[in-house]
C-alpha cells in the first residue's frame, strides 16, 4: 500500500502487453528442451560406454539439432513480430545496469542457442560421427574428422553450454525477482493464458 | 607268399598313385601365380550403423595367401587372416571395447579367417569368390564379389559384402540390441597385390 511497485502491480497488470502465443509456445518448448538436453549432457559425460550411453548421446544430438532449428524459427519469428516493450512502470524502476544486463542476457542467450548446438554438431563430425537426425536425416559434416579438433570442440561445446546454463539461471532469477519481490506482474507476459 | 607279394605290390602301387597325385596337385598349385599382398597400400574396413549413423572402422593388421591366375580363376585359392585386435574406429573409448569378449574376444579368437572354396569369373575383371568366413569361432559361408584392376605392375582388388554381426556373436549381451548397433555390417576391401598376371 505504501510501496510504489505494489500500487503499480494492482493498477498496471491489466495493461501489460503480453508476448504472442507463438513466442510463448517456443519459449517454453525450448526452455524444456534446453534444460533436458543440458541435464542429459551432464549425465552422459559421466557414463562409461554402454548401449544406454549410445542411446543418450544420439538423443542429445537429435535434441540439439532440434533446438538449433527451433531457435532459428524463434529468431525469425521475433524479428517479424516485435516483442512487447518492458512495461513503463518496470522500466522506470530498473537501474541503468539492470537494463543493460537485461538486453545483454537476452542477446547472449540467443547467440548461445545457436553456438552450443553448432559446437556440439561440429564436435560430433570431428570425432567421426555424422549426425543423423532422429536416425533418419543425415546432416552434413562441416568439419573434417580430426581427433585434436574434436577434443577442442568438445571443450568449447561444454564451455558454451555452461555459459548458457549460467545465463539461464540469471534469467530465471530475474524473472522470479520480478514476480515475487517486485510483484510487478512482468512474468505474466510469458505465461500461457489461463482463465483468470 | 604270392598273396603277400600281391599285397606289397598293391601297397607300392597305392603309394605311387598317391605320390603322383600329390605331385600333380602340387604342380598345378605351383602353376598358379602367387600374389603378394602389399599391406601398406591395402585396406580392410567395416561400416556399421549406430542408431542410423554410419561408423567406419578398419583392421590395421592382416595378411593373405593368394594363388590365382585371373584367366583361370576356378583353380585359384585365396586365404585371409585378419588380426581382430587391430580393429579401430578411431575413437579411443570404443577401440578399447572392441577386443573385449562381448565384441571380438581377441584373447580367445585372435584372428578372423577367410578361406575360398570356389572362384568364379564373371567377366570384365569381375569375380565371385565363395568361401568360409570364420570370426570368433563361428564359420559362415559367404560370397564375395571382387573387381580386379591392373595399376601398373600391381593388381588392385576391390569389393564389399555384408555380414550379420550377430551370426558371429560380435556385440553380445546388452550390445546385441540392434536398435543401437545394426545387425548388418558391410565389409569393404581394397587390396594391392603384386605378382598377379594381368587379366
Amino acid at each position: 500500500m505504501t510501496s510504489a511497485p505494489a500500487a503499480h502491480h494492482v493498477a498496471a497488470r491489466p495493461h501489460i502487453a503480453r508476448y504472442g502465443a507463438v513466442a510463448i509456445g517456443l519459449h517454453w518448448l525450448l526452455a524444456a528442451a534446453i534444460v533436458a538436453s543440458f541435464g542429459v549432457g551432464l549425465y552422459l559425460h559421466e557414463l562409461p560406454l554402454s548401449p544406454l550411453k549410445a542411446r543418450l548421446i544420439n538423443w542429445h544430438k537429435w535434441a540439439g539439432v532440434t533446438i538449433l532449428a527451433l531457435s532459428a524459427v524463434r529468431l525469425l519469428w521475433r524479428l517479424a513480430h516485435r516483442p512487447p516493450d518492458l512495461p513503463a512502470a518496470t522500466l522506470a524502476v530498473m537501474a541503468a545496469w539492470q537494463q543493460r544486463s537485461y538486453r545483454a542476457t537476452h542477446r547472449l542467450m540467443y547467440a548461445l542457442f545457436f553456438a552450443v548446438p553448432l559446437a556440439g554438431w561440429a564436435y560430433s563430425s570431428a570425432a567421426g560421427f555424422q549426425v543423423v537426425w532422429f536416425g533418419v536425416v543425415p546432416l552434413p559434416d562441416f568439419v573434417a574428422v580430426d581427433e585434436e579438433l574434436a577434443e577442442l570442440l568438445k571443450g568449447l561445446h561444454q564451455l558454451l553450454a555452461f555459459g548458457l546454463g549460467a545465463l539461464v539461471i540469471v534469467h530465471v532469477a530475474a524473472a522470479l525477482k520480478h514476480q515475487f519481490v517486485d510483484r510487478d506482474g512482468l512474468m505474466q507476459r510469458m505465461l500461457p493464458t489461463v482463465g483468470r | 607268399m604270392t598273396h603277400s607279394r600281391l599285397t606289397n605290390f598293391g601297397c607300392v602301387a597305392a603309394v605311387a598313385i598317391v605320390f603322383v597325385a600329390v605331385l600333380t596337385f602340387a604342380a598345378r598349385a605351383a602353376a598358379q601365380p602367387v600374389a603378394t599382398l602389399l599391406p601398406a597400400d591395402s585396406e580392410i574396413s567395416f561400416v556399421s550403423r549406430q542408431m542410423g549413423v554410419p561408423v567406419t572402422g578398419r583392421f590395421t593388421r592382416f595378411d593373405a595367401q593368394i594363388a590365382l591366375d585371373p584367366r583361370r580363376p576356378e583353380t585359384g585359392r585365396v586365404a585371409f587372416t585378419i588380426s581382430v585386435a587391430s580393429a579401430t574406429i578411431g575413437v579411443r573409448e570404443t577401440d578399447a571395447e572392441l577386443p573385449k569378449p562381448a565384441w571380438f574376444d581377441a584373447a580367445k579368437h585372435p584372428s578372423a579367417n577367410f578361406e575360398s572354396t570356389a572362384i568364379k569369373a564373371l567377366g570384365e575383371g569381375r569375380y565371385e569368390v565363395a568361401g568360409k568366413l570364420a570370426i570368433k569361432g563361428v564359420a559362415r559361408d559367404v560370397v564375395v564379389p571382387v573387381a580386379l584392376a591392373q595399376a601398373g605392375p600391381r593388381s588392385i582388388a576391390t569389393g564389399a559384402f555384408t555380414i550379420k554381426r550377430l551370426d558371429f556373436g560380435i556385440g553380445e549381451g546388452e550390445w546385441s540390441d540392434t536398435s543401437i548397433v545394426a545387425d548388418d555390417v558391410q565389409v569393404r576391401f581394397k587390396l594391392a597385390l603384386s605378382g598377379l598376371p594381368p587379366p
